[in-house]
């Protein structure tokens, strides 16, 4: 009892402690709100590449595709865990659009709207047709057009002028209805061999389309590089129609009560049962280069380096709790060599050296618990302020953290994590520890007849 | 009650080895009052921090009601020092954190768990204010060390060295910090303590404050040299 009295007594009376509990408070204010805002952009892009790519995805890499994928649909849909699947056709175009000669290599991705909307987030990412969805390839001013939804910053890659054009908040500002305009989308048709399917005939195949939409699925780069056509005209120009059928990946969304680990595990499993069932007939070597992959797993290349990213500020604020460890272990240095004489007078009276540190080491973690609890409070309050703040230094000072011009943000992520905050806490409250451990231990060591300057002989 | 037999003890200073006590003896009976008497450096209050297993010596024995110190383990030490002797220091050494109260109960809050101080809190809190009252301290339970005059933080540590009621005490030079009158004080509220049958052993370098204790041992150079 009297470690707990005696601890919060020096850290009352000890001023120094003060910059102890400020040291702690600091290092978790920064971890706090840094790895708040790293882990929302972390969440948010994952989130973001969940809801672009649905559940899971078989797929080739491969331009030529894979045939049979229909078959595989059906089997799909008559399973327990599956919700929806959707073909998806995606090549790279060039793309010119009607007012200049200039065209733009892109990635065109052809969907069924209303499957794709089924299984993805793609109706969500639209703006005029965000309910009716059906109609995504159906321009406004005349539905009989070929329509083609744009990634939200195309628009602008392609030098038109009426695209949205995005705000200094990152949000976009669209027109009231899309005017009439068009661009030509050439691709190269393969056969199923990979070779040009119209080696005699000019090679290419081209198609018109108006503008019918834009998506913003709020990742930079399919944002600024996608097309979105009927998969019935993707598969015309990149060679995938006729008799046998191919298409690149089925998007599949899974049962909102099937993991996805295991969903991913079923489809597998289908995915090696149909592939021995089709093997012999014409073609079925396309369906060895397809792979079965988590969303996770397509968009691996993506998320990894932002994961990346994260871990290394996760490091770098890592070395932030070390600098704190280094300063408790020196004001606790300092706290305990003007407290020696208590340590002498403790033992004199009976305290044992386990007594001593465990006295020590609780004022450490009481200055933890105070330094991480008023980081954690001022962290919040500022992280609960954050947007605020960065739209008044933008108007006031044209600062901005991340230039909504380049980084495919909204606002700042400032929603803290029960686990984040927990782990920092402890942290701090380890760091405290450990920082407090070595002195402590030296003090438990004392003799107390050095302590008390009793070397009178 | 306590014997120490032949005991030595030397330091090391720089590179001599500067032996303290070569071979000291003395008995304590219980209820005595031993002042142990010797010039600064004649290795007094080191022999008295070996009688309280503050120190231990390089060569003898001190036994404690028929048990050797050099046998109890490191928690048996510790226990000694907190409930079979008390201390009381030239220099006070009280706690400045904590209240003249709490000083003087900070010996049972040591030997207690918080389960165990929460159940005799009351008593012990019961028991500090009897001993304040016994050495006219009542009025400044509640006032801090650095509040209080030299006599009066030399009467709180005897209080603290009286609060687990222990079988010996023992006092390192008591008023040698203190003017005549209040060091006058101290050896009355001692002789008081004797009477009523505490065995109090202590060190002084004054042969008139040596005194007023019942027995005298002279300590020179190391080894006792005289008894009256």
């Amino acid at each position: 009892m009297y470690k707990i009295v005696l601890a919060s007594r020096y850290l009352i009376r000890r001023h120094i402690t003060y910059f102890a509990v400020l040291a702690v408070a600091l290092c978790v204010f920064i971890v706090l709100v840094v790895m708040t805002v790293m882990t929302g952009l972390v969440r948010d892009f994952k989130l973001k590449n969940h809801q672009f790519t649905g559940d899971c995805v078989v797929g080739t890499e491969t331009l030529v595709g894979f045939t049979y994928y229909e078959d595989f649909i059906s089997i799909l849909e008559q399973t327990d865990f599956v919700e929806s699947a959707s073909a998806v056709i995606r090549s790279y175009a060039l793309v010119s659009p009607s007012w200049t000669e200039q065209g733009l290599g892109l990635e065109i991705m052809g969907i069924d709207p209303v499957r794709h909307n089924q299984t993805t987030a793609f109706g969500e990412t639209l703006y005029y047709h965000k309910g009716n969805v059906s109609k995504a390839f159906e321009p406004a001013f005349d539905p009989n057009l070929m329509g083609c939804v744009l990634g939200i910053e195309v628009g602008n890659r392609l030098g038109n002028a009426l695209s949205p054009q995005r705000g200094a908040r990152g949000g976009y500002f669209y027109s009231d209805q899309l005017d009439k305009t068009s661009v030509s989308i050439s691709c190269v048709p393969l056969n199923a061999r990979g070779a040009p399917a119209k080696a005699d005939l000019g090679l290419i195949n081209t198609l018109d389309f108006y503008y019918s939409d834009y998506s913003h699925s709020g990742l930079a780069r399919v944002d600024g590089s996608f097309i979105y056509l009927s998969i019935k005209e993707a598969q015309w120009l990149c060679g995938m129609d006729g008799p046998l059928k191919r298409a690149n990946a089925i998007h599949i969304r899974f049962k909102p009560s099937v993991s996805l680990h295991t969903g991913c595990q079923k489809v597998a499993s289908l995915w090696r049962s149909f592939k021995q069932e089709k093997a012999g007939q014409e073609q079925s070597y396309l369906l060895d280069a397809v792979a079965v992959q988590s969303w996770k797993e397509y968009r691996r290349a993506y998320i990894a380096a932002m994961e990346k990213e994260q871990t290394m500020m996760t490091v770098l604020f890592g070395l932030v709790g070390i600098t704190t460890v280094f300063i408790v272990l020196v004001v606790f240095y300092m706290i305990i060599s003007h407290k020696s004489k208590d340590v002498g007078i403790l033992k004199s009276i009976g305290a044992s050296n386990t007594d001593v540190i465990t006295l020590f080491l609780g004022f450490a973690f009481t200055v933890g618990l105070i330094g991480s609890t008023i980081g954690v409070f001022t962290g919040w309050l500022f992280l609960r302020k954050i947007n605020w703040i960065e739209q008044w230094l933008f108007e006031h000072f044209g600062f901005q953290l991340w230039d909504r011009t380049i980084y495919a943000i909204g606002d700042i992520p400032n929603q803290v994590e029960f686990n984040v905050l927990v782990i920092i806490i402890l942290s701090a409250i380890f760091a405290c520890l450990v920082g407090a451990f070595i002195p402590s231990r030296q003090a438990a060591g004392l003799n107390p007849i050095e302590t008390l300057h009793v070397g009178q002989l | 009650m306590l014997q120490a037999e032949e005991i030595y003890k030397s330091y090391k200073m720089g590179a001599t080895k500067v032996t303290v006590l070569k071979g000291v003896n003395l008995t304590v009976e219980k209820g005595e009052f031993v002042a142990i008497i010797g010039a600064s450096g004649s290795g007094k209050s080191t022999f008295l921090h070996i009688l309280g297993a503050l120190d231990r010596p390089d060569k003898g024995i001190v036994r404690f009601e028929g048990r050797d110190l050099n046998d109890f383990s490191a928690g048996e030490i510790n226990g000694f020092r907190n409930k079979l002797v008390g201390f009381v220091f030239q220099f006070y050494h009280l706690l400045d954190e904590l209240s003249v109260l709490e000083n003087v109960y900070l010996p049972t809050m040591v030997s207690k768990d918080v389960v165990g101080w929460l159940a005799c809190r009351k008593w012990a809190k019961n028991r500090a204010k009897e001993l304040l009252a016994q050495l006219g301290l009542s009025e400044r339970a509640n006032h801090k060390p650095y509040q209080l005059s030299g006599g009066e933080r030399q009467r709180v540590a005897i209080g603290r060295a009286l609060m687990n009621e222990p079988e010996l005490l023992l006092a390192d030079e008591p008023t040698g910090n203190l003017d005549s009158a209040t060091g006058n004080g101290i050896l009355d509220t001692l002789e008081k303590l004797n009477k009523a049958g505490q065995t109090i052993v202590m060190v002084t370098h004054n042969d008139m404050i040596a005194k007023r204790a019942g027995r005298i041992i002279k300590l020179v150079d190391g080894k006792i040299t005289a008894a009256f």
